[in-house]
């Protein structure tokens, strides 16, 4: 009877380890250990045996059982990790396709940068006052020291509603505006983004464009703080390798006035069609508030100091994306627009 | 304007090369746009701000360059061989507007060969753009170019019998026949020279026809006057004739330089015209100017510019600019000559030291203040909007003026307060002369422009102001927000692309208006001009119209050339912004399961969604936690003239887990509200 065990066992072996699937394995498991499996089977024959022969192949049987059972299980894992393996494979897509198409949009590179300027102003203490687009000839122009037919009216040709009232040429008329909303406290600490308008159209004027106006107004404000100022912006908006230079200048609300210039972003400063081969790029105008803009906002010159500043967004626009053509952004060409 | 650089070192020795003398002037302020050969010379494009016109002459631009370089300015020496008879004898000046023309001075020179001027003149006046005529006429264009100071010349025996010259206001309606044969219809807000008659000349824009110097002039009367400049300008900008003179008295010109430059173009008539000058200038200045004195503190200069510059630099800037001071207790009272008219305030004089001392020696500090800067809760709303937007749409930017045909072309009613404008009285072009009352012309313009470049699938949006005309000076300013889709949302493999039609943009209204906390949103049913009338809502918050959103009408559509269909909507973003809220609440997460259970109706066609779910609402109690309408069907297995909804009602308890027997009670409820109220019948 040990024979026929032993027998048995190596045939189960054998047909275990070639079992094909986990089907396969079943069955084999039933035929082998099942109520009337082989094993079973042969085991019936246990009562006709002696005691002590009995107990001999009964321990062998045992034995064997728990060996075939493990064999089973070690089978079973393996198939089952084949199969998976094989679902896997089958299961692979083109990785390459395009994803779910959600809809995308987009804000329009004006908006970007005007908000970008903006927020750099906010993160030093600059608050963002704002006023209406059609304007006062008052505060458009009167307010800020150009009176009535004076020549540096022909710097901003402006559309007219009346006599009186204008498409504002710049985001400046809001300086006075605040002043007079916050006289006398200080500081007056605003930057000014909007639109503004003025006369012309052609290749590098739009009748409409976006300005950003700063207005600084203390005790001490300093020449050297608006330096130090304009040059933070500029780095902060161009990146730290930029260099900032500044010259005389003339705006009729400052004195003194100052033009700021960053070295080329395209060349870095080495000359290049977009900045005329000079290394530099002309970017905004600023200057110390003129007394007289003090006096109409109901301040006193000789006890405050202030600085100025206005920036074209259609420039910085123009410069930080590469855009060479200013008409794009009013354009509004959805192969542009997209981009951003 | 150009400057040759070789008629400029007449009047100062310039040693270094032009582009270094280029870039140290525009460092200073008079920037030089560019440099340009033309032969032997060099012409430099001076970019004059308006505040130094009196660079626009060579004597002036002399003395920057010597300011900046150190070299002395050589002005010409004027030597005169004055015959014995006296100007009185032949002219009188009489000024009956002082204000319009503070001083008028006169000189005759007499007897004068007229012929071509030299070679050197002619190409002087050539590289400044100005054509060479004769001697006469050359002469005083080469004086205005050196000396910034605009002359005329009359021919004497022109001016009748009894010359006289007399300056006074046209009349209106007075017509006077100028050097370019044109007719001009003059008023009395302009100035003229007359000769006690008719005029003779347009002060300070141009001469007259009837006094013209010509082939036979042989006595030449010159003038040298200064005009108030706000009246030239006005007086050229009216009659659209800006000349070289107008432009120099409009930035204002030097009240003493008229003798200079009398004398200096007498001294060059007499040297190339041959002529006899008649001793003694007829001046007539009613009113001396005050030479104009300036306080300049050294400390002031400090405190403004953040510097340390000390009193004696500041003087030695003083000395290179050619400006006299005496200085006292510290302090320097700056006498300023009267050819820089730019020069009125200390802060002035402050410009001066700073662009001599240099903009970029002085220090970059920044600020030391307690401001908090950022966004008030109006700007954060709006930058809000237009992230939430920008989404999904494409943002675009239009002009805020539009063309008034859009009115028709959108169908606006005639006495739709829409048409009410704010006009543009100078419009660069009738296209460009109203300003908008809405966005919708803007966007449909953006949309059409796209489609002919068969840029297919557009979902734009923009966010701008609005103005209407009111009883106060300035019109109403509103801020809107407009969108416009049409095509299909993105196209792809998957076909999850779908038609961008009235629901697609709701969903975007619908997205926007939760994300900015608005409370109550509803859509009804409504008319709109330009949009279809079965298609489109007005959109309500809380009860109030805030905006419109619908499918355009297929007639404005093609209108505009737009051949698919469309839908816009326009938002109030002002009156949303009154009434949305920010403030979220949060709500404890239910510790009881929810019971769903689902409502099949059928309803005649013309019920909405929005009615059918008021009633459900109504019908059930506050355990009814949501209401989805996840069905809406029409067609094989429905009878015509109804559609079926389906909806999902899910129920929950927060304190405890609903029965059957209570959920079933509210189905009841909802059951019989939807068969009474709505006619409706279970499916």
């Amino acid at each position: 009877m040990l024979v026929r065990l032993e027998q048995l066992s190596q045939k189960a072996e054998a047909a275990l380890t070639a079992a094909a699937d986990l089907e396969a394995l079943n069955e084999l498991k039933v035929k082998m250990l099942g109520r009337k499996g082989d094993i079973t089977l042969l085991l019936r024959g246990l009562k006709d045996l002696g005691a002590e022969e009995r107990a001999r192949v009964g321990k062998r049987a045992n034995e064997v059982k728990a060996q075939l059972e493990e064999l089973i299980q070690n089978r079973a894992e393996e198939l089952q990790g084949l199969q998976l393996q094989k679902r896997l494979q089958e299961e692979s897509i083109d990785v390459t396709l395009p994803g779910v198409a959600l809809p995308r949009g987009s804000k329009h590179p004006l908006t970007r940068i005007n908000e970008e300027i903006v927020q750099i102003f906010n993160g030093m203490g600059f608050a963002v006052a704002e006023g209406p687009e059609i304007e006062l000839d008052y505060y458009n122009f009167e307010a800020l020291n150009v009176p009535k037919d004076h020549s540096a009216r022909d710097m901003q040709d402006s559309f007219y509603i009346d006599e009186d009232v204008l498409l504002r040429t710049h985001t400046s008329p809001v300086q006075v505006r605040t002043m007079e909303k916050m006289a006398p406290q200080l500081p007056v600490k605003i930057v000014v983004p909007g639109k503004v308008y003025r006369k012309d159209d052609d290749a590098t004027h739009s009748p409409m464009f976006q300005q950003v106006e700063g207005l600084l107004i203390d005790r001490h404000i300093t020449f050297a703080d608006l330096k130090g100022t304009l040059m933070l912006f500029a780095q902060e908006m161009f990146g730290y390798n930029v260099r900032v230079r500044f010259r005389p200048s003339f705006f009729p609300f400052t004195e003194p006035s100052a033009e700021m210039d960053i070295s080329c972003v395209m060349c870095g400063g080495s000359g290049c069609r977009v900045c005329s081969h000079t290394g530099w790029l002309e970017i905004l105008g600023s200057g110390m508030v003129h007394p007289n803009v003090l006096r109409y906002g109901g301040y006193d010159p000789d006890h405050v100091t202030g600085f100025a500043f206005g920036m074209g967004v259609e420039r910085i626009a123009m410069l930080k994306y590469g855009i060479n053509d200013l008409r794009l952004f009013f354009d509004n060409d959805h192969r542009f627009l997209r981009q951003f | 304007m150009g400057i040759s650089l070789n008629w400029l070192k007449q009047y100062v020795d310039i040693k270094e090369k032009p582009e270094v003398i280029a870039h140290r002037l525009s460092m200073a302020g008079i920037l030089v746009e560019g440099l340009e050969e033309s032969g032997s010379d060099i012409i430099m494009d001076l970019d004059l701000t308006p505040n130094r016109g009196d660079c626009l002459g060579m004597i002036n631009l002399a003395r920057e360059i010597s300011a900046l370089t150190g070299k002395p300015v050589k002005i010409p020496e004027i030597v005169l061989r004055e015959i014995p008879e006296n100007i009185e004898d032949y002219i009188k000046v009489e000024i009956e507007d002082p204000v319009l023309c503070p001083r008028y001075t006169a000189r005759l020179v007499k007897n004068c060969v007229i012929r071509p001027s030299p070679a050197w003149m002619q190409e002087a006046l050539i590289n400044s753009g100005i054509r060479p005529i004769n001697n006469i006429v050359d002469v005083t264009n080469y004086v205005m170019l050196e000396a910034n100071q605009p002359l005329h010349a009359f021919d004497y025996r022109l001016l009748g019998p009894e010359p006289r010259i007399v300056v006074r206001r046209a009349r209106d309606g007075e017509i006077f026949t100028t050097l370019d044969e044109l007719e001009r219809r003059l008023d009395s807000n302009m100035l003229v020279i007359t000769d006690g008659e008719r005029p003779v000349a347009l002060a300070g824009v141009m001469g007259g026809l009837n006094t013209e110097i010509n082939d036979d002039t042989r006595d030449v009367l010159l003038e040298s006057a200064n005009f108030l400049g706000t009246n030239i300008r006005k007086t050229a900008r009216k009659l659209a004739m800006r000349s070289e003179s107008s432009m120099r008295f409009e930035k204002g010109l030097d009240i003493n330089g008229v003798i200079y430059a009398l004398d200096r173009a007498a001294q060059l008539l007499q040297d190339l015209a041959g002529g006899e000058v008649v001793e003694g200038i007829f001046d007539c200045y009613p009113q001396v100017a005050a030479p104009v004195e300036i306080l300049l503190r050294p400390g002031r200069v400090n405190h403004l510019l953040g510097t340390d510059i000390s009193i004696e630099a500041i003087k030695g800037y003083m000395n290179c600019l050619g400006l006299p001071f005496d200085e006292k207790d510290g302090q320097l009272l700056v006498h300023v000559p009267s050819y820089r008219v730019d020069l009125n305030l200390e802060a002035d004089l402050i410009e001066e030291v700073a662009r001599l001392y240099g903009y970029d020696n002085i220090p970059s500090t920044l600020s030391r203040d307690a401001s908090r800067g950022g966004l008030n809760p109006y700007q954060q709303f709006r930058r809000q909007v237009t992230a939430v937007m920008a989404r999904y749409f494409n943002e675009v930017i239009n002009y805020s003026f539009i063309n008034p045909t859009a009115f028709e072309q959108i169908m606006m009613p005639e006495d739709s307060p829409l048409r009410r404008t704010v006009n543009i009285a100078n419009p660069l072009s009738e296209e460009q002369s109203v300003m908008r009352t809405l966005l919708l012309p803007g966007l449909l313009k953006s949309l059409s422009t796209n489609l002919a470049r068969r840029n297919l699938n557009l979902s734009f949006f923009e966010t701008g102001t609005v103005f209407y005309p009111g009883e106060e000076k300035l019109p109403a300013e509103n801020l809107k927000l407009g969108a416009i889709v049409c095509g299909r949302s993105q196209i792809n493999w998957m076909k999850h692309d779908i038609e961008m039609d009235y629901y697609y943009l709701k969903g975007m209204a619908e997205i926007l208006l939760e994300e900015m906390g608005c409370p109550a949103v509803s859509f009804a049913a409504a008319e709109a001009p330009g949009y279809h009338p079965g298609r489109t809502a007005a959109v309500s918050c809380n009860g109030e119209r805030i905006g419109v959103l619908g499918e355009l009408h297929p007639a404005i559509l093609e209108a505009y050339g737009i051949k698919e269909r469309a839908c816009a909507m326009e938002l109030d973003l002002d009156k949303l912004y009154a009434r949305c809220s920010q403030r979220i609440e949060s709500r404890e997460i239910p510790r009881y399961p929810a019971v769903e259970r689902d409502l099949a109706l059928l309803l005649e066609q013309s019920r909405t969604m929005a009615e059918t779910m008021q009633v459900i609402r109504e019908a059930a109690s506050g355990l009814l936690e949501q209401v989805t309408l996840f069905d809406v069907y029409a067609g094989e297995q429905v009878p015509v003239g109804y559609k079926s909804l389906a909806f999902r009602l899910t129920f929950q308890s927060y304190d405890r887990t609903l029965t059957d027997a209570e959920v079933n009670a509210e189905m009841d409820a909802v059951r019989q509200n939807v068969q009474t109220r709505l006619q409706a019948a279970l499916r």
